[in-house]
C-alpha cells in the first residue's frame, strides 16, 4: 500500500504527458473572424475624393480584391502606405474606406502621400466598419470573385504579410472559377 | 567564422556532456577514482565550450553579422548595442543556448568547488547533470540550431521585438533562467541520492545553498518581470495570470516549499523522502516553465515561435527526466530511512503545514494553467481561465499560509507549547488587530477584506521583526555583541518574511483602492483625476534611435509640487510594430499611471490609473530576494565550512 503511494507521482505524470501530447496538436492562436466566407454586408459610402462616386458593395466581385480601412489620424497607416502604393503599381485591385474620419482630411491624406485606391468611400460614422468587425485601423480584408470575405488582416500590411499570406491567397482566388 | 567556431564548440560540448554522464556514473559504481576525476574535468571543459559558443553567438549579434540567420532575424544596425547583445537571448534558439550555458556553468562550479563533497556523491551528481546537459545540447543542435547561415546575407536584419527592447528585459531572462536552471542541481542531488539510497544531513547541507541560490534569482526574475509588465505593456496591471507568469510561479512555490523542507531535513533529519520528491518536482516545473510556452500548447504574450516538432522533443525530455526520476523515486524512496519524529505543534509541524499549503497553491495554478488543454481534449470546448478562478482558489489558500508564516520561526523544534507560543506572539498580534480595527473605522465594514489585508501585512512585518527582537532582547546586556553574532540566515529570514508582508500591503492597496479613467483629450484639455488635475500640454512626434513616437506630455497639479509626465506610443519601422511607453509617477503612497492610446478625430485616447501602494509589491519582492541573498551569504551555508560547524549550528538554532 505504502509503495503504491510512491507510485502516485508517476501515474499523475503519465496522465499529464498524455494531455500535453494531444495538446500539441491544437492551435490556440486561431482567432477566426465572424465574417470569413460570408458576403460583405451591403454598404454605399459617400466619396472621399471630390467629384467621385464613392464606394459601394456593387463595386465588389468579379476579381479578387482588397479592402483597406484607413484614417488620416492613424499612425500605423503611414507605415503600410508605401507598400500599398507598390501594390497599386503592380495592378492589385485595392479599395479604401476612410474610417471614422472627416472626408476632407481623408482626401488630404491620400492627396499628399499618394492615392493607392481604386475606389474610396468615407465611413465617417464607422458604421460600415462595425458590420465588418473593425475595431481599429488599419485592417485589410481579402474579397473573392463572389464578393465574399476570405481573410482578415488586423494591423499594418507589411512586406512579410503580403509575401507570405495575402499574395498567395489572392493568386489562389484568381485561379478559382 | 564565429558561427562555425560556435557550432563546433557546441558539438564538442555535447560530446563532453556524454563523457561527463558516463564516466563518473560508471566510476562511482566501480569505485574508480580516475573515471570520477575524468567526469570533473569533462564538466569544467563542457562549461568552457558552451561559454565559447555563447560568446560566438553574442559576437554575431553585436557586430550585426547578418550571414547568421538568427542575427538577421533579431538584430538590426539601428538597434542600440545593449539591445543587440540582449537580442542574443531574445529569441528561441538564443535563449535555449543561454539556458544550456547556465546549466553547464552550474556543472562546472560543482566540479571545481565540490571537493568537500563525498566523492561518489559528487560523481553521481555530475553524471546526472551530464545527462541533462547532453539532452539539451541535442535539443539545440537537432531542432533549434542557433548558428545556421544565410546565403546570401541580407544587408539589414530584422529587429528584436520592440516590447523586449527595455533595460528590464535585458536582465529578466538571464536572471529567471539562473533560477530555473539552478533547481537542476537540487534535482541532480536528489537523483544521485536515490541511486545511492542514502539521504543524510550532509546531503541536505549541500542541497540547501543550491536551492537558495536558485530561489533568489527566481524571486528576483519574477519581480522584475512583473515590474516590466506593469510599465511596458501599458495595461497598468502587475500580474495577469498569464501562462508564462504561472509557469514561473509554479517552480517558485515548490522551490519555496523545498527551501523550508530541506531546512527540516538538515536540522532534524525529518521529511526525507518528501524533500527528495520536491527536488524532482521543482525542477520538473522549471522545465515546463521554460519549454511548454514554446511548444505551442499554451499561448501567451511571451511565447516564442510555435513549432510542434520542438514540442514533441521537449515532451520527450520532460518524460525522460521527470519520468525516470519519479520511477526511481517510486522504487528507491520507500527504502530510505524515514526521519525523526516530531509533535504537530513544533517548527517541523509548522513547516510541514507550510509545505502543504505551498503545494496546494502550486496545484491550483497548475490546474488553472493547463485545464483548458485537458478540457479541450475531452469535449472540444475552448475555455479560458482568468483572474476570477484564481481569486476563488489561490487567494483563500494563500491567506492562511501568510498567517502561518509568522508562527514558524518562533516555534521550537521538536515540540512546543500553545500557551508559551501565545506569550511569544502577543505583540505582533495586538499590532495587527489595532491596524485591523483602525482600518475598519476608516472604511466601514464594507472594507473588511481590505482591513484584513492591512492587518495581515502588519502581522507579517511585525512578526518577522519579532525573530530578531527576541534574540536581541534576550542578549540585551551585550546588545552590540548579540547583534554582531546574529547569524546572517536570521537576518535573511526576517527580510524575506517581512518582504512578504510588504507584498501583501501592496496587493491590498492596489486591489482595494485603484481607480481608472479613459477619455479623449485634445491639446490644452484638463481633467480632474484622483485628487490631481492633468493638462495635456504637448502632443508631438519625436524620433528615437530606431523608432518614431507620438509623445503626449502632461502637467500634473495637486498632491505636492506640480510635475511633468509624458507617455508615448512608439512605432518601430523595421519591426513593423508599436509599443506604449506609459508615464508613471512613482511614490510610496501610490503611482499615477498615464498611457496614450490611439488617435481619433476627437483627440487622443488617454488612460489614467491611480495605483495606491502598488510600489510595495515590487519592494516586497526585492526584499524577499535580498533576504534570500543575505541568508546565502551565511557562513554556515558556505560550501566546505558546513561539515565541521554543523553541530554548533544546531545548538544556536535551538537555543535562539
Amino acid at each position: 500500500m505504502r509503495r503504491l503511494l510512491f507510485l502516485a507521482p508517476v501515474a499523475v505524470l503519465v496522465l499529464v504527458l498524455i494531455g500535453f501530447f494531444f495538446g500539441l496538436k491544437r492551435d490556440p492562436s486561431l482567432l477566426p473572424s465572424m465574417m470569413i466566407g460570408k458576403a460583405v454586408p451591403a454598404f454605399s459610402l459617400p466619396p472621399v475624393r471630390p467629384e467621385d462616386r464613392g464606394f459601394a458593395t456593387t463595386d465588389l466581385g468579379g476579381e479578387p480584391m482588397l479592402i483597406n480601412y484607413y484614417a488620416s489620424w492613424c499612425a500605423a497607416c503611414r507605415i503600410e502606405h508605401p507598400l500599398l502604393m507598390q501594390l497599386r503599381e503592380q495592378g492589385v485591385i485595392l479599395h479604401g474606406i476612410d474610417w471614422k474620419d472627416k472626408p476632407e482630411l481623408g482626401y488630404k491624406w491620400i492627396a499628399e502621400r499618394g492615392d493607392p485606391y481604386v475606389r474610396v468611400g468615407s465611413d465617417e460614422s464607422g458604421r460600415a466598419g462595425i458590420d465588418m468587425g473593425v475595431s481599429a485601423v488599419p485592417e485589410t480584408f481579402v474579397i473573392d470573385k463572389q464578393g465574399r470575405v476570405r481573410y482578415r488582416h488586423v494591423g499594418a500590411v507589411t512586406r512579410e504579410v503580403w509575401d507570405t499570406t495575402l499574395r498567395p491567397l489572392m493568386e489562389k482566388l484568381r485561379a478559382e472559377s | 567564422m564565429s558561427a562555425e567556431v560556435g557550432q563546433f564548440a557546441l558539438i564538442l560540448a555535447l560530446l563532453l556532456a556524454l563523457v561527463q554522464s558516463v564516466a563518473p556514473l560508471w566510476g562511482a559504481h566501480r569505485g574508480d577514482g580516475v573515471l570520477m576525476a575524468v567526469g570533473r574535468q569533462a564538466a569544467i571543459l563542457q562549461a568552457a565550450f558552451v561559454a565559447l559558443a555563447f560568446g560566438c553567438l553574442a559576437y554575431a549579434f553585436v557586430t550585426c553579422d547578418f550571414s547568421v540567420a538568427l542575427a538577421a532575424q533579431h538584430s538590426n544596425t539601428a538597434q542600440p548595442t545593449p539591445y543587440r547583445f540582449a537580442a542574443t537571448w531574445g529569441n528561441h534558439e538564443g535563449s535555449m543556448l543561454l539556458w544550456v550555458l547556465i546549466l553547464a556553468l552550474c556543472g562546472g562550479v560543482l566540479a571545481a568547488f565540490g571537493g568537500t563533497l563525498r566523492e561518489t556523491l559528487q560523481a553521481r551528481v555530475l553524471g546526472i547533470q551530464g545527462l541533462l546537459a547532453a539532452s539539451f545540447h541535442g535539443f539545440l543542435l537537432f531542432t533549434s540550431n542557433p548558428f545556421l547561415r544565410l546565403d546570401p546575407a541580407p544587408l539589414e536584419g530584422r529587429e528584436l521585438n520592440p516590447l523586449l527592447q527595455d533595460p528590464g528585459l535585458v536582465l529578466h531572462p538571464p536572471i529567471l533562467y539562473a533560477g530555473y536552471v539552478g533547481f537542476s542541481v537540487a534535482f541532480c542531488f536528489a537523483v544521485a541520492a536515490l541511486i545511492e539510497g542514502r539521504v543524510d544531513a550532509a546531503w541536505a547541507r549541500w542541497v540547501r545553498p543550491w536551492v537558495l541560490a536558485a530561489w533568489v534569482p527566481l524571486t528576483l526574475g519574477i519581480t522584475l518581470g512583473s515590474a516590466w509588465a506593469y510599465y511596458e505593456l501599458g495595461w497598468g496591471g502587475w500580474w495577469f495570470w498569464d501562462p508564462v507568469e504561472n509557469a514561473s510561479l509554479m517552480p517558485w512555490l515548490l522551490g519555496t516549499a523545498l527551501l523550508h523542507s530541506s531546512l527540516v531535513l538538515e536540522r532534524r533529519g525529518a521529511l526525507v523522502s518528501w524533500t527528495v520528491l520536491l527536488c524532482i518536482l521543482t525542477f520538473s516545473f522549471s522545465l515546463m516553465g521554460t519549454f511548454l510556452v514554446r511548444s505551442g500548447i499554451l499561448t501567451s504574450v511571451h511565447a516564442f515561435a510555435v513549432d510542434p516538432e520542438r514540442g514533441v522533443y521537449v515532451l520527450g525530455i520532460i518524460a525522460l527526466t521527470t519520468g525516470l526520476s519519479l520511477c526511481l523515486y517510486a522504487w528507491r524512496a520507500p527504502a530510505i530511512r524515514s526521519g525523526a519524529l516530531f509533535q504537530p505543534l513544533s517548527r517541523e509541524g509548522g513547516i510541514t503545514l507550510n509545505n502543504l499549503f505551498l503545494t496546494a497553491l502550486c496545484a491550483t495554478v497548475f490546474l488553472g494553467t493547463f485545464s483548458p488543454v485537458f478540457i479541450e481534449m475531452v469535449n472540444n470546448d475552448k475555455i479560458s481561465v482568468g483572474p476570477p478562478y484564481y481569486a476563488k482558489t489561490f487567494v483563500p489558500l494563500a491567506i492562511p499560509l501568510m498567517v502561518l508564516v509568522v508562527l514558524g520561526p518562533v516555534l521550537n523544534w521538536k515540540r512546543d507549547d500553545l500557551r508559551a507560543l501565545g506569550k511569544r506572539l502577543w505583540m505582533p498580534a495586538v499590532l495587527a488587530i489595532v491596524v485591523l480595527v483602525l482600518a475598519v473605522m476608516f472604511n466601514g465594514l464594507t472594507g473588511l477584506l481590505t482591513a484584513a489585508g492591512l492587518g495581515l501585512a502588519a502581522w507579517l512585518v511585525a512578526g518577522s521583526g519579532l525573530v530578531l527582537a527576541r534574540r536581541w532582547w534576550a542578549g540585551r546586556a551585550y546588545l552590540g555583541r548579540s547583534i554582531r553574532t546574529t547569524p546572517r540566515a536570521m537576518f535573511g529570514l526576517t527580510l524575506a518574511h517581512a518582504g512578504l508582508g510588504l507584498l501583501v500591503l501592496g496587493i491590498t492597496g492596489v486591489t482595494a483602492w485603484d481607480s481608472d479613467k479613459v477619455l479623449s483629450m485634445r491639446l490644452g484639455d484638463t481633467v480632474a483625476f484622483a485628487g490631481r488635475t492633468l493638462t495635456l500640454t504637448a502632443f508631438e512626434t519625436v524620433n528615437g534611435p530606431n523608432y518614431e513616437a507620438r509623445q503626449a506630455r502632461f502637467e500634473v497639479k495637486g498632491q505636492g509640487k506640480p510635475y511633468q509626465l509624458s507617455s508615448e506610443k512608439r512605432f518601430y519601422a523595421s519591426a513593423q510594430s508599436q509599443t506604449t511607453e506609459a508615464g508613471i509617477r512613482v511614490s510610496p503612497l501610490g503611482n499615477l499611471y498615464v498611457s496614450v492610446g490611439d488617435e481619433s478625430p476627437n483627440g487622443v485616447i488617454v488612460r489614467l490609473w491611480d495605483h495606491p501602494l502598488i510600489i510595495w509589491i515590487w519592494i516586497g519582492g526585492f526584499t524577499m530576494a535580498l533576504g534570500g541573498a543575505v541568508s546565502l551569504s551565511d557562513r554556515r551555508l558556505r560550501l566546505g565550512a558546513a561539515v565541521r560547524n554543523a553541530p554548533a549550528a544546531v545548538q544556536t538554532a535551538a537555543a535562539e
